[in-house]
């Protein structure tokens, strides 16, 4: 349980806290290396790549664009709600979204 | 009088270089045990960690600048090391969440809770980058008979979850032969120097394989999968690697979008045909370098090198060794590449709990010098 923290606290980006989720699914949807996907990232937040780490920038602008955030918000886009805003902003399609796009009238 | 100072001032000089050089910094061996070296030790041990791996894989030395900054991330003092503000990496995770509610065999640490209550504690609890969705069992050929099981945690997951969260599992070969399966054991089958039905047993069973995880995952994408962990691929040796090359290559075909890492079992690939090739290249003996380009062949997004701890190493020969061969496959690949840190590869000493001074010095490594694009 300590080692994949440990690897978090070394070299990770911190997924929903900062930006880590939406560089990985770049990494994972486009195959692009590091720093493509963090270029694409920051660009489409219009933050540099520095911030896609940076919880204090990241904390509020998650909100603001409804991705998601670590705390939990009342009202605040969640889980599949969140990442239709994600498509939206990265330009991807997520799998989970389609299947509920297609079982809703 | 400056010239009588000349002589005793160099003599300091000696002695404090002598004190320097003696002086010792705390690190583990291969099995996690601490052991303290003088920097000198430190640097002998990383070149011919380096050297064995450059010498096995035919590939190039590290630098003598790499070399020293793994020397300085080595000795820090701090217990704990990070990376630079500006070079952190996504870090994906293996084996689902039976690290939470899994028994000892899986380093589990056995907390009662469901598997979307361990997913979205790692969420948001960890800052898990992406995670995973796996069964107890891990292995693809035991979740055919609870298929919807798992389908339907894989739905409530993702209507809950916001990182990309894949199916993982191990291809595991070695289920599909007797007693477990049915195909004739290919180890009882070369003892009997039978090496030919021992093929054909194995390439029966990477069929059989091949067809069961692209029936899986088929059912996995219709409930929102957004793809698939390929989990210690090569552990059952070259037929493992030809059955889920082969399944890659089939799931991108069906699945133009769907997210695929290939997560390897260890740094050789293991030649138990011997005759298997995928594309031209024979499987037997594969080095990580050489086989990044397969997988991105194949049609994977990711590829998870390996390199094998030994335990009976320092941790400075094991990283200089892990690093070598890395740096090596992420400058031959094509797609990202995220490094196997578990316990026991990737220069992390082998035991259920790997000490986080080590830990962290070996990510940050991988990262900084290695050049990897995630773990």
């Amino acid at each position: 349980m300590g080692m994949p923290i440990s690897h978090i606290m070394t070299s990770g980006m911190s997924g929903i806290r900062a930006a880590g989720d939406l560089v990985a699914r770049m990494e994972f949807s486009k195959s692009m290396r590091i720093g493509e996907a963090k270029d694409y990232v920051s660009k489409k937040l219009g933050v540099s790549t520095m911030d896609l780490s940076d919880e204090y920038v990241m904390r509020e602008l998650r909100e603001e664009l409804g991705l998601g955030v670590i705390t939990s918000v009342a009202g605040v886009p969640k889980g599949i709600a969140a990442k239709m805003n994600i498509e939206k902003l990265l330009d991807i399609k997520i799998n989970s979204c389609e299947m509920f796009r297609n079982k809703i009238a | 009088m400056q010239k009588m100072l000349v002589k005793p001032l160099q003599k300091l000089r000696n002695s404090l270089s002598e004190v320097n050089t003696m002086t010792e910094y705390a690190l583990r061996m291969g099995d996690g045990q601490r052991i303290f070296m003088t920097k000198e030790q430190i640097l002998t041990d990383l070149q011919e960690g380096m050297a064995d791996a450059a010498d096995l894989g035919t590939i190039p030395d590290l630098s003598g600048d790499e070399l020293d900054k793994l020397v300085d991330i080595i000795t820090t003092s701090s217990r704990m090391v990070g990376v630079e503000p500006g070079m952190e990496v996504p870090v994906t995770h293996d084996i689902s969440t039976i690290r939470i509610d899994g028994d000892q065999g899986n380093s589990g640490v056995g907390i009662p809770s469901s598997r979307l209550v361990g997913m979205m504690m790692h969420e948001r609890a960890f800052g898990a980058d992406t995670m995973e969705l796996g069964h107890i069992d891990y292995s693809y050929k035991p979740v055919k008979p609870i298929i919807s099981q798992e389908q339907q945690t894989m739905e409530v997951c993702q209507q809950n979850m916001i990182v990309p969260l894949l199916y993982g599992a191990m291809p595991n070969m070695g289920l599909y032969y007797t007693p477990d399966g049915p195909f004739p054991n290919p180890g009882d089958l070369m003892k009997s120097f039978k090496i030919k039905e021992a093929q054909e047993a194995m390439e029966g069973a990477a069929e059989h394989l091949t067809r069961d995880i692209v029936w899986i995952m088929q059912r996995m994408m219709a409930s929102g999968a957004d793809g698939i962990n390929f989990d210690t691929i090569g552990a059952a040796g070259d037929g493992d690697m030809f059955a889920s090359l082969h399944a890659i290559e089939q799931l991108r075909k069906e699945f133009p979008d769907i997210y695929i890492e290939t997560g390897m079992a260890g740094e050789l690939m293991l030649g138990l045909h011997g005759e298997m090739e995928y594309d031209g290249t024979v499987l037997a003996g594969l080095w990580p370098h050489e086989q990044a380009p397969l997988a991105a062949k194949a049609g994977s997004n990711v590829f998870g090198p390996v390199v094998n701890t030994n335990t009976s190493k320092s941790f400075a020969w094991n990283l200089g060794r892990a690093v070598t061969f890395i740096k090596e496959a992420v400058k031959a690949s094509t797609i990202p590449c995220h490094v196997n840190m578990g316990m026991g590869v990737g220069g992390i000493p082998m035991l259920e709990t790997p000490t986080i001074d080590a830990v962290s010095r070996a990510s940050k490594a991988m990262v900084e010098i290695a050049g990897v694009d995630g773990i």
